[in-house]
């Protein structure tokens, strides 16, 4: 494995018990990850495109097969272990936004820094740094239900990346968007990053959304088609 | 560091109508135990600071009260010279023998009456008690049927006021005087001269007790020991300040009785704020799934919750402490169990009372908040991120 393989997963598997019967989300995935790419998964939905990303976050654990996400060996860490390392490693921006709703956009771009050794002066400047860059600055006292969709995301986005995180994953985050405020957290990603070097994997429905990325990879029925392929309809 | 209070502050001001009903709750839980902890603190003062340390009072043997106990004139005879009795200018023995008995005045919110002690006693038995004072009009006159009646007794019954009389015994008596002991046990007694009121109730021979003052702690206690120990004697000696602590008694019953009370509204409210918390878990499922996305911990998901519960019934024992703040002061009377008549003592609401209320509510909200909190940090993320 070389240095700059931020992701490798071999036969990743994962299988949820539901009730009686089973349903397979992903099967057998293998999936490798260069610093600094842009990847959009798309896929069906059930396809198992949210799987993979929560495997990748280690939000969840995979039923079979291995995953190494920035070298580390995921099924080697406990539980707080895991914490840790996704507050340091991982960004990760959902469809709804999820931000504390009694928090300012400064506080809740602060929130992951309380897990660091910062100092509050330090980690208020940091906030400030990234709402700056995602266009926010002078929104840094409103509320989350005083900011439009929109906003909201790029508040979202500027809280992934205040620990300065090697990989970003984002699901659907234009999702609940309109096409203008969309193209802007587009055009936000891409420039963390090209200008940043972060790398990214977004789920992604929108074929327009996709363009934005380095690469595409597609999931059908938890199979990951191999690079280059496109769904037959 | 882990997740800021006030993000649970906040939380706590957005459902603001959970969060008071809530707190209201406890509140009252809290104001019920601190009441009766202020009107059994009153009552404590009111006893304990009617005991002179350096003072023996004598009782028939096994007497607990003077109301029940028989000294005779003999009897005083006998302890009055005894070694380690103080004396006065004059160079008599400090000694003061006192009749004790009660009576029934009646009142306005009391029209059947209520028990009050009526005692005998000598100007020197007076003078012995050295925070009594006269606030209004003059002490009675020996061999007057005169009354001197305690300020709080002045202040509940109308007809114990001076130029009135009360009637009791064998006729009516005068009042001439108000007297004020601080927050001592006389403020809720009547007092007239030894002869006239052993007379009066039959009984020149048989009284009830011996005020005696000593000269120093070592003596009072050797004191104590010589006349409980005189087998011709046959009375028991005990230090003043110990005679009314037992007179506390009372005070311990309706203390367990309060604090039985305040357990199980204790139940009650910490379950309500245990539904609240529940409530707010549940209402909250996807930010706790968001907190751990941004990689705190189980444990800080805990703590925050706890915190939050905690805060919470912190906020009911200040509305409680609020509530029983106009107390503080307020007069009441209280059935002495022992002697069967009344105590009168303030309500006594001190810092040490109220923080103790404030700790009592946040045990509640500790143990409300338990079971919500460990269910708040043991949701998955996923699950916790669907909003369940
Ligand atoms: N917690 C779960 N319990 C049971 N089945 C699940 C669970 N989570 C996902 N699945 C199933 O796994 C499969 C893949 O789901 P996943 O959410 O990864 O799809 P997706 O590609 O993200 O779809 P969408 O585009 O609709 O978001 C689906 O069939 C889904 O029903
Ligand atoms: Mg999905």
């Amino acid at each position: 494995m070389t240095d700059n393989v931020v992701i490798q997963t071999s036969s990743l598997t994962k299988e949820f018990l539901r009730d009686e019967f089973h349903v397979v989300a992903l099967k057998g995935v293998d999936i490798e990850i260069h610093k600094g790419e842009f990847v959009a998964l798309m896929g069906p939905s059930g396809s198992g495109k949210s799987t993979l990303l929560h495997l990748i976050a280690a939000m969840d654990v995979a039923t079979g097969g291995n995953i190494r996400v920035l070298g580390q060996d995921l099924r080697a860490l406990n539980d707080r272990q895991i914490a840790r390392w996704r507050n340091e490693n991982i960004g990760f921006v959902f469809q709804s936004f999820n931000l504390i709703p009694v928090l300012t956009a400064l506080e809740n771009v602060e929130l992951p820094l309380k897990l660091t050794n910062l100092k509050k002066q330090e980690r208020l400047d940091h906030a400030n740094t990234a709402l700056k860059l995602v266009g926010l600055g002078d929104r840094t006292g409103h509320f989350p239900r005083q900011l439009s969709g929109g906003q909201e995301q790029r508040v979202a986005i500027a809280r992934a990346i205040v620990t300065d995180p090697a990989l970003i994953l984002a699901d659907e985050p234009t999702g609940n968007l309109d096409a203008g405020s969309a193209q802007d957290i587009l055009s936000l990603l891409s420039q963390l990053n090209k200008e940043h070097g972060k790398t990214i994997v977004m789920v992604t429905h929108d074929p327009h959304a996709a363009r934005f990325a380095s690469k595409v990879r597609y999931l059908e029925k938890g199979e990951l088609l191999a690079e280059g392929a496109v769904p037959a309809d | 560091m882990g997740i800021p209070v006030s993000y649970n502050l906040r939380n706590l001001v957005v459902r603001k109508t959970t969060t008071v009903m809530t707190a209201l709750g406890i509140g009252l839980t809290v104001a019920v135990l601190l009441a009766i902890l202020a009107l059994v603190g009153g009552l404590r003062s009111s006893l304990q600071s009617s005991g002179n340390p350096l003072q023996v009072l004598v009782l028939r043997k096994g007497g607990t009260a003077e109301l029940s106990s028989v000294v005779t004139q003999a009897n005083f005879q006998d302890i009055k010279f005894k070694t380690g009795i103080a004396r006065t200018n004059a160079g008599q023995p400090m000694a003061s023998l006192e009749m004790v008995t009660v009576i029934d005045l009646e009142s306005v919110d009391a029209p059947q009456g209520i028990n009050v002690t009526l005692r005998g006693i000598t100007p020197l038995g007076i003078e012995m008690r050295d925070n009594l004072k006269i606030i209004s009009g003059r002490w009675f006159q020996a061999g007057q049927r005169e009354v001197v009646v305690g300020e709080s007794i002045g202040k509940r019954f109308p007809g114990a006021r001076i130029g009135q009389r009360l009637h009791f015994g064998r006729g009516d008596w005068d009042v001439v005087g108000i007297m004020s002991a601080g927050t001592g046990a006389s403020n809720s007694e009547i007092f007239g001269d030894l002869n006239q009121v052993s007379s009066d109730f039959q009984r020149p021979e048989a009284l009830s007790s011996v005020l005696l003052r000593t000269t120093d702690a070592v003596a009072a206690k050797a004191l104590v020991n010589d006349i409980s120990n005189d087998p011709k004697l046959n009375l028991d000696a005990m230090s003043e300040a110990d005679y009314y602590n037992a007179q506390t008694s009372s005070g311990i019953v309706i203390e367990s009785l309060g604090i039985f009370v305040s357990i199980i509204m204790g139940i009650g409210s910490s379950f309500a704020a245990m539904n609240t918390m529940y409530a707010a878990v549940a209402r909250r499922a996807q930010e706790i799934g968001t907190l751990r996305v941004l990689g705190f911990s189980r444990g800080s998901i805990l703590f925050s919750f706890f915190v939050e519960s905690i805060l919470l019934a912190a906020l009911g024992g200040l509305v409680g402490c609020l509530l029983v703040v106009p107390l503080n002061g307020v007069t009441t009377g209280i059935g002495n169990f022992v002697t069967f008549s009344e105590i009168d003592f303030n309500f006594r609401v001190t810092p040490q009372i109220m923080a103790l209320g404030v700790a009592f509510a946040m045990v509640l909200g500790a143990l409300g908040g338990l079971f919500p909190a460990r269910s708040a940090s043991r949701k998955e993320i996923l699950v916790a991120l669907r909003g369940i």
